[in-house]
């Protein structure tokens, strides 16, 4: 008789995760893995136990222990080149990213990695970024070593294809806050040496302190126009060559006459000028700029499959192994990959059993099993035991990889959004200079001394200050509330683009399904608890996903030792169970003796108790918490599509819920969702598509608007527009809803500037705008306009029950 | 009056010095990361409280 352990769900005190099976006990703590246990070691051999008093399991688990070989390629020299930021005879700094990282304890930890490894002299997080600098001496360790150590505690950094293959390295951009750090001070000091003219003070003095006020604004205005404003003119004027007006030039226009005049009026002794309006409005607009650049650190946007793709893999060179980096891969080449490795190339399975998981292309997580002579796609990732392929295709030229060989991915994304400033500023701009020209030439005929006066003051006033302001700020607090609902976008411009959807195209796996949750039922007699006993037992000894799921679903029941166990990767497990023989697996493994096929290719586990089938588990996709009513909501508005990459056998249950009328469309590929989404773009149908996994990238990219719903942000997900969180999938109709209020107040904000405009404009046309009118319009229309954008904004948040 | 010229002078200067410190921490990399610092600053804090735990349990022994 086996022994019965009563076993309690325990949480390990590395990871925090519940233990499966009984917890390993290590100095009085309990771990739930080899893996933790190990970490736990390294860290309080060398006193690092703070790690643990920061915050409460805060570790990764380990529970796939990581090759030895891995990581050689970082001892090649040209590798380290792409990633090392700066080397000398001595020391060398990198900068690794590190996804993994999550909680203060993490962070204390990177940054006490010199106690862990001697050659390290320093190590700096930033968590925003995700990313640790280390700075190390080249005679007492190596890169490979660093990331060998972070791997073995948990905090594997992703180096990709696309660390190695990028020729530029990215800059921190800090231009625009010298730019506003300049703007700011002169707009400060301007106004202080401004002030007195208004009030009148040199009716109170007899020394000529205006004259000297004036050539003082005139210096402090010079930084500020040739350096704080300076990308206001490079843009009007390659908008320009390009034939295109956007609100740069009214904007580039209204500076360059705003300098010159004031300059004239100070150096002819006739005025004050308007610098303080030129300092304002420069300080003004780039604040506007800063708010809108507001960016979400640690998500990339631009991710293609060079993102997920291993550098190097192991190569069988003269039956050696020898690491090759990637890019260098030939067709013939024999390569191995191991457990949880990723497959780089479309390549011929030629020895071992191949399980692979497709998550990252189709979304879909059970394993796939292949045999020898079968073709796996790249892209796949073995769970299980070593394989051995042939390359048949090149990385680039593979199933999947071909598609970002496509016209689409060779212009940059920006360029299909036109927004609403952009529309309205080129009507702006002719407006304007019809009324400037009209206004200089009706004081020509009636009275020339007027005449330039009345040109530029049009020109000063109708300066769109107000209107440059009003999409920064609604569509950067728009961004920012949509960021807090975990609905991140890549501009703020993106906000527009989603209002104008008519069209919604869904995916199936991974996007509507929840890849890892999926409903189990047991089909057959009910089970008994000794039978319920028996399957536990069986399956708490199997990494595979489908045994965890069974298991996860009997955890409540008593489990006993296993005798005789054997599992068959991609067929099964069997054992002697308290002297029952129990097999669990695919029909073909518990049925030996009738081969006959099913029809139906739901997955399904068979039973095997003694010599009875009992019955089988059926895994059934978990649909999304309230997709329902999500598409019971968008059906009303939009035209909604399903493409899958799967066979129709969901095909019922889809019509259930998407209604008869709607294009369901199955077994397309990822090529062939693209030109899908291109047939409706020739239709005028603004396409939104909302998918997950590589295949899906093509479409995400063709369309209007790509969202890309992802279970863990920071880890995955294929290029898009948006990048949303899974849990907020049921809210998508409320982000777009959103999204047209925010629009809607745009509009608004843009008939209060006009208004303002007008205002100015009645004074300007007259040519007798003095310097105060200029001085108060300008800041009232800006914050007036500033407030009121993010205050609605803010309001249609709430309406919309965003927080 | 000439007093203002003097004033003028000194606030001209005054600001020019709270620029310059703006822009040697934006040039220092202040702004890059506005996240992590106000974890690190705790770090201390709790070896320092160890220690003293361990200085205090060493004078009850005491």
């Amino acid at each position: 008789m086996g022994e019965i352990t009563q076993r309690k769900k325990i949480a390990c005190y590395h990871c925090g995760d519940l233990c499966e099976g009984p917890s390993i006990v290590s100095d009085g703590h309990d771990f739930c893995c080899a893996g933790c246990k190990n970490v736990y070691h390294i860290l309080s051999e060398n006193n690092l136990c703070d790690y643990y008093n920061l915050e409460s399991a805060p570790g990764i688990a380990l529970k796939n222990p990581i090759s030895k070989t891995k990581f050689n390629y970082l001892d090649d020299e040209n590798v380290q080149k792409k990633l090392i930021d700066y080397a000398d005879t001595k020391i060398r700094k990198t900068t690794l990213f590190v996804p993994v990282m999550h909680c203060s304890s993490c962070i204390w930890l990177l940054e006490n990695l010199y106690k862990l490894e001697k050659g390290v002299t320093h190590s700096r997080v930033n968590f925003l970024k995700k990313t640790v600098s280390i700075t190390f001496r080249t005679e007492e360790t190596s890169l490979r070593k660093i990331v060998e150590l972070l791997s073995a505690l948990g905090y594997e950094p992703a180096i990709n294809l696309n660390d190695i293959e990028s020729q530029v390295k990215k800059s921190v951009n800090r231009k625009l806050s010298y730019q506003i750090g300049v703007a700011g001070f002169c707009f400060g000091n301007i106004m202080l040496l401004s002030f007195p003219e208004y009030f009148g003070l040199d009716k109170f003095t007899k020394n000529n302190f205006s004259l000297l006020f004036g050539y003082l604004n005139m210096v402090l205005a010079l930084p500020v126009f040739f350096f704080s404003s300076q990308d206001y003119f490079k843009n009007a004027i390659k908008g320009l060559r390009k034939n295109h007006i956007g609100i740069d030039v009214p904007l580039a226009l209204g500076i360059l006459v705003l300098f010159l005049r004031s300059s004239y009026e100070v150096i002819s002794h006739s005025g004050l000028g308007y610098f303080d309006t030129l300092a304002g409005l420069i300080f003004f607009l780039l604040t506007g700029k800063w708010f809108q650049q507001k960016t979400f650190d640690t998500l990339s946007f631009e991710r293609d499959y060079k993102s997920y793709f291993p550098v190097a893999v192991s190569v069988l060179i003269d039956r050696k192994e020898t690491t090759v980096p990637v890019t260098n891969l030939k067709i013939g080449d024999r390569i191995i990959i191991r457990n949880n490795e990723l497959i780089p190339a479309d390549s011929i399975l030629m020895n071992g059993e191949g399980n692979v998981d497709f998550s990252f292309v189709t979304g879909e997580s059970a394993p796939v099993t292949k045999v020898s002579g079968e073709i796996i796609y790249a892209g796949g990732r073995q769970i299980g035991k070593t394989i051995e392929l042939e390359i048949c295709k090149k990385v680039s030229q593979s199933y999947l990889t071909q598609l970002w060989n496509s016209e689409h991915f060779a212009k940059p994304s920006e360029s299909r959004i036109t927004t609403f400033q952009q529309i309205v500023s080129r009507y702006f701009t002719f407006a304007l200079l019809f009324i400037a020209i009209g206004s200089a030439g009706w004081w020509l005929i009636f009275n020339p001394v007027l005449s330039l006066n009345a040109f530029t003051s049009v020109l000063i006033i109708a300066c769109p200050c107000a209107l440059a302001l009003s999409s920064p700020f609604a569509l950067g607090t728009a961004m920012r509330i949509l960021g807090r609902n975990k609905f991140y976008i890549k501009s703020p411009e993106v906000v527009e683009q989603i209002a104008k959807t008519n069209t919604i195209v869904f995916d199936k796996t991974g996007t509507i399904t929840q890849p890892t949750e999926s409903s189990i039922a047991f089909i057959g007699d009910e089970l008994s608890n000794d039978n319920k006993s028996y399957i536990a037992s069986l399956t708490v000894h199997s990494v595979h996903p489908l045994s965890k799921k069974i298991y996860s679903l009997l955890s409540e029941s008593n489990t006993f030792d296993v005798l005789n166990f054997n599992e068959e990767t991609g067929k099964g497990l069997e054992g002697i169970v308290n002297g029952t023989a129990v097999k669990i697996g695919s029909y073909k493994y518990v049925n030996e003796n009738s081969p006959q096929d099913e029809n139906n290719t739901a997955t399904k586990v068979y039973v095997k108790i003694n010599a009875d089938v009992i019955g089988y588990f059926i895994f059934e996709h978990a649909y999304r918490n309230g997709l329902k009513k999500l598409i019971h909501e968008l059906k009303s508005t939009f035209n909604l599509f399903l493409l899958s990459g799967d066979n129709d056998k969901e095909r019922a249950s889809m019509e259930a819920l998407f209604g008869k009328n709607t294009n369901l469309l199955f077994n397309q590929s990822p090529m062939e969702k693209l030109v899908f989404i291109e047939q409706l773009q020739k239709n005028n149908k603004k396409v939104m598509m909302i998918g997950d996994g590589l295949n899906d990238a093509g479409a995400l990219r063709a369309s209007d608007l790509g969202i890309s719903v992802s279970e863990n942000t920071a880890h995955f997900s294929p290029a898009s527009d948006v990048i949303m969180d899974a849990s907020v999938f049921e809210k998508t109709n409320q982000f777009i809803n959103f999204s047209v209020d925010t629009t809607k107040v745009i509009r608004m904000s843009f008939v209060i500037s006009l208004i303002y405009n007008i205002i100015g404009l009645s004074y300007a046309v007259q040519g007798n705008l003095s310097p105060i009118i200029a001085a108060i319009l300008m800041p009232l229309s800006s914050v007036s306009v500033i407030l009121f954008t993010t205050v609605t904004t803010m309001l249609y948040a709430k309406k919309n029950k965003l927080k | 009056m000439s007093i203002i010229y003097l004033l003028l002078g000194c606030s001209l200067l005054m600001a020019l010095v709270f620029l310059g410190a703006f822009i040697w921490s934006v040039r220092s990399g202040q702004l890059d990361d506005d996240y992590t610092p106000s974890v690190r600053i705790l770090f201390d804090d709790i070896k320092k409280k160890d220690e003293s735990s361990n200085e205090k349990v060493k004078n009850e022994k005491n």
